[in-house]
């Protein structure tokens, strides 16, 4: 029989309490119980990031995240990315350079960014770092390696890489 | 996804209870293996005991200049401490060469070691599997086998161990710290996880009401000059196929010290004691590290289609510790 419960959520900015099904995905949470459908469901299994939105601050994939182990949590989706109507440096950056197609892995790619760039300026290194022990200058190598969980079918990589190396300058 | 009940444990103490008194409960940590199982079919509990929330979410230095690194601490934590990175950096490479971003906030420590093969006839339930059902057999040995064991494999399983972090931590020495019922146990990682055998359900030793709560790394001059090499089938966000932890200390042209620790290629990160033992002393050269990746891998039984990987990992340990010793 499926359980329910009751969790708390802080979704761009509102407050939001529901009565879910334990197993339900905070990425299902958002597009059917909430109706945020910016993020996508692409694989449902963590490897194509277009369900990616920012988790207490961190990027992190929405279809493997349970919901009610996240209650009391903290959650900002492309749809609270930009602010009072005005697009982020990044999502500017990403309209200049073309940086999609289709579009449906935009959300993912942005709010994985946003996060990436904050990382990147906290001086977390990737595996494309010459040496893990120093502050990485965000190059188009590094920003390919840390973008590698955001998977692009139409491949507009080039552009994507050139409008997040925009706002790095 | 089979319904089921979610608890939180507030305590270390009060999650053994739980696993004690309930069969079919698993401890849920980030996530990002067991809900894809249960997505899959794989995995089906009837209680998930949140873990996240116990307060082993640290990295602390120990007094003996060693780390104690928290069961929860996430992977991407983990690569970005600065003790990590300066001091291991063989670690933070292979949790930096694991998965993607947004996995590494949030997959644990804990769970990245518990984490399930990704043979994909384990992943099938339509499939038989000898390691999610015992006794169906397993197709790997006849089927897609490409990229699984070389080493250490059984007539019932050919699964290798995804991780990319356990290899390094092998590599270290590292020790996992568990508690269970009767208290806690200390449990060397090299001896952590299995070989299949004729157990192949068994991933590690690790019982069933037993939750792990932290992993020790002892003080090492030689770590500090490690590194994690990973060959896979594209640039990024893919599990190995072969990788390498290495740490070498080279002095007047000769191997004063070494440890080596091979992934992708057995049920478990593979200690290279055979290759260590046999570079200890010798001149620090290619030939040397040639024959020492040879020493090892003379105990490869590849599979029909997977002998490639044997010289794969032959070559790029020798390259690694190259590059190691320059």
């Amino acid at each position: 029989m499926a359980e329910r419960v009751t969790v708390s959520l802080t979704i761009n900015g509102e407050q939001h309490t529901l009565e879910i099904d334990t197993r339900t995905s905070l990425l299902d949470l958002l597009r059917e119980h909430l109706g945020l459908t910016g993020a996508k469901k692409g694989c449902d299994q963590g490897q194509c990031g277009a369900c990616t939105v920012l988790l207490d601050g961190r990027r992190a994939n929405a279809c493997l995240a349970l919901a009610v182990a996240h209650d009391g949590a903290d959650v900002l989706t492309i749809e609270g990315l930009a602010d009072n109507g005005s697009l982020t440096p990044l999502q500017a950056a990403f309209v200049e350079h073309d940086a999609f197609q289709c579009g449906y892995c935009t959300p993912g790619q942005l709010c994985s960014a946003t996060a990436m760039l904050a990382e990147a300026d906290a001086g977390w290194p990737s595996y494309a770092s010459a040496d893990v022990a120093g502050n990485p200058e965000l190059d188009a190598a590094e920003i390919r390696e840390r973008m590698s969980g955001n998977i692009c079918r139409c491949g507009a990589y080039p552009n994507i890489v050139a409008a997040i190396e925009e706002v790095t300058r | 996804m089979k319904p089921f009940r979610y608890e939180r444990a507030d305590d270390e103490r009060s999650a053994v209870a739980v696993l004690a008194g309930t069969p079919g409960a698993r401890l849920l940590g980030g996530g990002t293996n067991l809900v894809d199982l249960m997505r899959l079919g794989v995995e089906t509990p009837d209680v998930l005991v949140d873990v996240t929330r116990l307060p082993a979410n640290r990295v602390d230095v120990m007094p003996d200049g060693g780390l104690l690194i928290g069961a929860g601490v996430r992977n991407s934590d983990l690569a970005a401490d600065h003790h990590v990175r300066t001091r291991y950096p063989a670690l933070a490479e292979a949790l930096l060469s694991g998965a993607s971003g947004q996995l590494r906030n949030l997959a644990t420590t804990a769970g990245n070691l518990l984490q399930r093969t990704r043979c994909a006839y384990f992943q099938d339930v339509a499939s038989p599997c000898n390691k999610r059902e015992p006794g169906t057999g397993c197709p790997a040995i006849e089927g897609d086998h490409r990229n699984l064991a070389v080493l250490g494999h059984s007539s019932t399983c050919v699964a290798t161990h995804p991780s990319d972090m356990a290899v390094a931590l092998v590599m270290f020495d590292a020790v996992v710290r568990v508690i269970g019922p009767a208290g806690v146990r200390a449990i060397p990682l090299v001896d952590f996880h299995r070989l299949p055998g004729t157990s192949p359900q068994r991933d590690t030793v690790l019982r069933r009401d037993e939750l792990i709560v932290a992993v020790q790394l002892p003080p090492s001059d030689l770590a500090r000059h490690s590194t994690y090499r990973k060959v896979r089938e594209r640039a990024s966000f893919s599990f190995a196929v072969v990788s390498v932890a290495a740490a070498l200390d080279v002095r007047d042209g000769r191997v004063e010290d070494v440890r080596i620790a091979l992934g992708g290629l057995a049920h478990k990160p593979w200690r290279a004691r055979a290759a260590e033992d046999d570079l200890r002393g010798a001149p620090a050269d290619a030939a040397t590290f040639d024959r020492a990746a040879w020493v090892e891998l003379a105990q490869a039984r590849p599979l029909r289609d997977n002998a490639y990987k044997v010289s794969l990992a032959q070559a790029t340990l020798v390259r690694t510790l190259t590059e190691l010793a320059e």
